[in-house]
């Protein structure tokens, strides 16, 4: 079974496109490097940088692919391999943790029939453990593409949450 | 909510955060327009006299640094606001951010006329990009204002502003690997010396604050009355932003007098503990701060207080709250595998020492420990705290040491193991 397409791997006009706004958004500026490739990340359906842009981005910055793979495999919010359109990042430190964050995760699992790291066949939903997010007075909570759902204490709120997302 | 100030957080709620024009209704910009007829010492002088430590964690004395940084010389200088706010249970600079960010850059611009630097950098965690535009709109107003750019207020003073993004790297809220981050590089911390305000961002001379402290420059420069000195202890005045998390029934961000007991942050701000449980332990600082035991509770929140008590001297201002569902040994489980995962690998003693002391906690939770292995726990520990290249490493172990002298019990070992 093939479960989807890897096609996005090529740089196709679209995404060049939408680069190119990226890369004038931040003056061009090489210095943005990280804050350009989370953008770039953010604009790929499944969340990541593909080889092709990546490389796309090193030429118009006039930077070694080399530096932006540098940064890429650094940073824990950079990824180069494909991931799911909405990635759930349940939060792994003790705030959250001590609000019993591991039944969150199970409840995740569970309700997706997914381990961390996996991604559903669709490519829609995948579990991911992260450190800290910064939302430890809404523990325990997730953050999907950016957006943190807090107090997920129960299945109820988290099968609200799982339905927002579309 | 007796105990609570509003000083650092007096326009909260006060004018909307995107816009410039509602923070100017209330006097936002007066504390610049004074600052630019000062002389940067006297700024900084302002904040010495004022008894003002950095909020990052360090405690560095502030006007200290400031005149410090004024005397490097340097055709270029610059400014770097740290919003890498990474240690686990706090979100005190989130709350600056998103309510005042005006009084934000108003900190950063007059930290540029005190030290004489030409750029500054803000630089904030990927985890809070939805407050991105918000900053932007807010730099930009400020440029349309002629609050940023050439000549600011025709004072002479050249100053930009710059936001930088974080990507999820703990590390980076560490001066030289954030430098490194802001060239658009992985930030592995430098060598040091040279310094950071020596050599920071762009090998140029740097002065680096948190957001917290450069939110208090303003309020501090207006003022007159002196209610900042009025409040918290002799040895250590003014007021602070803890955030308060874990197993209490009101979390969240209150701005304190130093000198407040522990006991009085839980029970009279966050509520005291969810119902029918009990406290086990308080972690303060973060990841990296030490554990205080219920016996603790009354120890006074200043520098000085909790540095008598051998806790973490306030530290990033975060109190996690944990009751007795979690036990000792799953608590440093927790934060051990926050660490192994955060360390950058560039330096052994953090790199491996992370790595085998996760495997030793492991032993230790299961009970088939014997003492050599809490030698080597302690031992371990200890070499990484005075061994690591950055501060990441030296307090990685903070928590575990802490434990070890606060909870013996939960390290003795069981009889028919050390036989054997």
């Amino acid at each position: 079974m093939k479960p989807f397409s890897q096609a996005a791997d090529t740089l196709d006009q679209e995404l060049a496109g939408k680069i190119d706004g990226i890369l004038a958004a931040h003056g061009g500026d090489a210095t943005q490097l990280v804050g350009i490739l989370l953008d770039v990340e953010a604009a790929v359906e499944r969340h990541y940088i593909p080889e092709a842009a990546a490389y796309y981005v090193a030429q118009k910055l006039g930077v070694k692919p080399t530096q932006v793979y540098d940064v890429i495999s650094f940073y824990t919010a950079l990824h180069d391999k494909p991931r799911a359109k909405f990635v759930l990042e349940v939060c792994n430190s003790a705030p959250c943790r001590v609000k019993d964050s591991d039944a969150l995760l199970a409840a995740l699992k569970r309700l997706l029939n997914l381990e961390v790291g996996e991604v559903t066949y669709d490519g829609r939903f995948s579990i991911e453990k992260v450190p800290c997010f910064g939302a430890c007075d809404v523990s325990p909570a997730v953050r999907v593409n950016g957006v943190v759902y807090g107090h997920l204490d129960c299945e109820e709120r988290i099968l609200d949450m799982l339905q927002q997302l579309n | 909510m007796g105990k609570a100030v509003s000083f650092i957080t007096r326009n909260f709620g006060k004018y909307d955060p995107a816009s410039l024009a509602g923070y100017e209704s209330i006097g936002g910009f007066t504390a610049l327009r004074k600052a630019l007829t000062m002389d940067g010492y006297d700024i900084a002088r302002v904040l010495a006299d004022n008894g003002v430590q950095g909020r990052g964690g360090a405690a560095y004395d502030m006007g200290k640094k400031w005149s410090q940084a004024r005397d490097v010389k340097g055709e270029h200088k610059c400014v770097v606001c740290n919003a890498d706010e990474g240690e686990p249970g706090t979100f005190k600079d989130r709350e600056l951010l998103r309510n005042d960010p005006f009084q934000l850059l108003e900190g950063m611009i007059i930290a540029g006329w005190s030290v004489g630097a030409d750029n500054g950098y803000l630089y904030m965690r990927e985890e809070y990009s939805h407050l991105r535009p918000l900053l932007l709109s807010a730099i930009e107003q400020c440029e349309q204002a002629g609050y940023l750019g050439e000549n600011i207020l025709g004072s002479g003073l050249n100053y930009r502003i710059h936001l930088y993004s974080g990507a999820g790297a703990y590390v980076c809220g560490e001066g030289s690997a954030l430098s490194e981050s802001v060239e658009g590089k992985s930030g592995r911390p430098r060598m040091k010396p040279p310094f950071i305000k020596q050599c920071g961002v762009f090998h140029l001379p740097t002065c680096v604050n948190n957001v917290e402290s450069l939110s208090l420059v303003a309020p501090l420069l207006l003022d007159d009355e002196g209610y900042y000195k009025s409040q918290g202890t002799e040895d250590c005045p003014g007021t602070k932003m803890i955030s308060v998390c874990g197993n209490v029934k009101r979390p969240g961000v209150f701005e304190v007098p130093f000198g407040i007991t522990i006991r009085e942050i839980i029970y009279d701000l966050a509520g005291g503990l969810e119902d029918g449980h009990e406290l086990r332990l308080v972690q303060l600082g973060g990841a990296s701060g030490r554990i205080c035991s219920p016996a603790q509770l009354d120890t006074p929140y200043t520098y000085k207080g909790m540095r008598q008590a051998d806790l973490t001297a306030i530290g990033s201002g975060a109190v996690l709250v944990v009751d007795e569902r979690t036990s000792v040994i799953g608590f440093l489980r927790m934060t051990q595998e926050f660490f192994s995962h955060e360390s950058c690998g560039q330096c052994t003693p953090c790199r491996e020492g992370n790595r085998h002391i996760a495997l030793l906690l492991d032993k230790v939770a299961a009970g088939t420990h014997t003492q050599k292995d809490i030698d080597t726990l302690k031992k371990f520990a200890d070499i990484m705290s005075s061994a690591s290249l950055c501060g990441l490493g030296e307090t990685a172990q903070s928590a575990l040491l802490s434990c070890m002298k606060r909870f013996p019990e939960v390290f003795a070992v069981k009889e028919e193991v050390a036989v054997r």
